[in-house]
């Protein structure tokens, strides 16, 4: 129901991304998504790529600040109005959403996002029968 | 005294150099023997196999051993006195979060010594007792309010002990009382005027300000030359540490080119902070001052820490007392911020108390539209968290113990773990991009 993603502390600084994308680079990893959200004087790098244990282990060998965060990932048909659908419904349980953002693989419409209530929210991704997603799910989209 | 007189003292203020030292050995005698009754500097002395006999000569200053503010620590509270607690009518202290505090005790004669060296400076800058001054210094511990106080009224002038704060009713008095004195810190200058703008007053027009007198923080000239274009008055920079008694040790006159430090009442030294040799004039070094005339705790050839050199001993005043250039930094890492002194230790200690927060930390200073600011840059110890609430969270945390800590608010930044400077041996925690030290 949830995959990790990298969220990882950057100084709002140039270079300091490049750091982090060099890292995945030499390792072979591969990034399928991720976000840069910052205030005036840092970010939060939020990334979902594959093999993230790996990932994380080499970036924090790396002397980088990060930590490993389950998120949750639905799959949604590609077409209008279906993240409004979602999001209506964890508005109704009075489930608010940290952070979300969404990306296309082959065709398919994926949303990552963060609650405020993990428990609830699992209860209502399985009432609701909304298709959520693993890592070994999204591994294999990104490699089709 | 004669109101057109330029001189409140001039049976001291106008000793050719001669006279000056031949009255400084004079003191220097009577001062070391004197010390003799504290029992801090009768051991001293013994350790050094030196006796009060020995000091001859203006240069046999430099045959006694330095005294330390760690001295003033380890002698707390009342261990360095050369007087009996009976005889001492007032204790300032200094805060003491990086230790003891240190304590500076007087006797009613070194308050009124006190009182004449602030009253000398005013008189010099123009002051008279048709003026109104008024003291926007803080008051109680700080040497900055009961000293201009005590010396304003010396002086003779009206004197009102507006305090600091509350910009609103400062300018008021300044208005409805008709000062045309006023002290404060320079940051705090800067903000009046502000305020005055904000209300639609016109310094100029609607007050009858004529002499500024401004220190306690360091400040270059360009910022003392905005501060007189803001007001429309001369800007006068004031010396002075606890240590010594407070403000009143140096000051400058109307020419504005450096501060007399009155030999009358300190020899004044200036050595490498390395070697502790003196330095030749024009040089910059630590300044070293002896007391001449204070009873309750005179101290021998006290290490202030801060840095200036000699500019002259010569002025076109017809003083002939030594004239420092304004301070131009410190040689330990005390930060002197809107006049209060901060140690780096002090926010490292607050910092530790956050684990979420690294080892690693560097404050950065500033000078932004003449205020001083004060960046905190601090590792985090790892990510420990994805949600940024709670990363802004520590931030406002971090700051608010800080502030508690060092009555002022500093901008704290949250950096990743690794990417401050690590120096070899002693880590560099302060970098200070003030323009007064440019």
């Amino acid at each position: 129901m949830t995959v990790q993603q990298l969220s990882i502390f950057i100084e709002n600084k140039s270079g300091t991304l490049l750091k982090v994308l060099e890292v995945l680079e030499e390792a072979k990893i591969q990034i399928i998504a991720s976000t840069i959200s910052d205030t005036v004087d840092y970010g939060i790098y939020r990334v979902i790529c594959s093999d993230p244990s790996r990932a994380y282990l080499l970036l924090k060998e790396a002397g980088i600040s990060i930590t490993l965060t389950d998120v949750f990932a639905v799959e949604l048909e590609n077409k209008p109005g279906q993240a409004a659908c979602a999001m209506k419904i964890f508005a109704q349980a009075g489930i608010s959403i940290n952070y979300m953002y969404s990306f296309l693989v082959h065709g398919k419409g994926i949303l990552i996002f963060r609650t405020s209530d993990t428990e609830k929210s699992r209860e209502v991704i399985v009432l609701n029968k909304m298709t959520s997603i693993t890592n070994d799910i999204l591994n294999s989209l990104a490699e089709e | 005294m004669d109101d057109k007189s330029p001189y409140l003292h001039p049976q001291f203020e106008t000793l050719s150099r001669e006279e000056i030292e031949k009255l400084q050995v004079e003191r220097l005698q009577a001062t070391v023997r004197h010390c003799m009754n504290s029992p801090f500097y009768k051991k001293r002395f013994e350790e050094a196999g030196l006796k009060p006999e020995d000091i001859k000569s203006l240069a046999d200053v430099r045959k006694i051993p330095f005294t330390t503010k760690q001295d003033l620590r380890e002698t707390y509270p009342f261990g360095m006195a050369s007087v009996p607690l009976r005889e001492c009518v007032r204790l300032h202290s200094s805060s003491g979060t990086t230790g003891n505090p240190t304590v500076i005790l007087h006797t009613q004669k070194d308050l009124d010594e006190w009182a004449n060296q602030v009253a000398r400076n005013l008189w010099m800058v123009g002051l008279r007792p048709d003026d109104v001054f008024q003291n926007s210094s803080g008051y109680g511990m700080f040497t900055g309010g009961l000293g201009f106080q005590y010396g304003a009224e010396r002086l003779g002038m009206l004197t009102i002990p507006a305090a600091a704060g509350n910009s609103l009713r400062q300018i008021k008095f300044m208005t409805d009382f008709g000062t045309t004195a006023l002290h404060a810190v320079p940051s705090y200058v800067t903000r009046l005027y502000e305020v005055m703008k904000d209300n639609g007053v016109d310094p100029r027009r609607d007050t009858k300000l004529k002499v500024l007198a401004i220190g306690a923080e360091p400040h270059s000239e360009e910022q003392r030359k905005r501060i007189e274009n803001m007001l429309g008055v001369k800007a006068y920079n004031s010396f002075g540490m606890s240590e010594m008694c407070g403000p009143g040790v140096g000051f400058e006159c109307q020419e504005q080119n450096g501060l007399h430090f009155w030999e009358d009442y300190y020899i004044v030294e200036i050595v490498d902070p390395e070697t502790l040799e003196p330095v030749p004039d024009g040089e910059i070094g630590e300044l070293v001052l002896t007391t001449l005339c204070r009873e309750a705790m005179p101290l021998l050839r006290y290490r202030t820490r801060d840095l200036t050199r000699v500019l002259g001993r010569s002025c076109p005043c017809g003083r002939n007392h030594i004239r420092l250039d304004r301070m131009r930094g410190r040689s330990d890492d005390m930060m002197v911020l809107r006049g209060v002194n901060i140690f780096p230790i002090q926010i490292e200690k607050i910092l530790m108390q956050f684990k979420e927060l690294g080892s690693n930390y560097l404050i950065t200073l500033t000078t932004d539209d003449d205020n001083d600011n004060r960046t905190v840059e601090v590792e985090i110890a790892d990510m420990f968290t994805d949600d940024y609430g709670r990363l802004q969270q520590l931030t406002k945390d971090v700051t608010r113990a800080l502030k508690d800590e060092i009555l002022l608010t500093p901008h704290v930044k949250l950096v990743p773990k690794g990417s401050l400077p690590v120096s070899e041996g002693k880590a560099v925690r302060v970098v200070d991009k003030r323009k007064v030290y440019q």
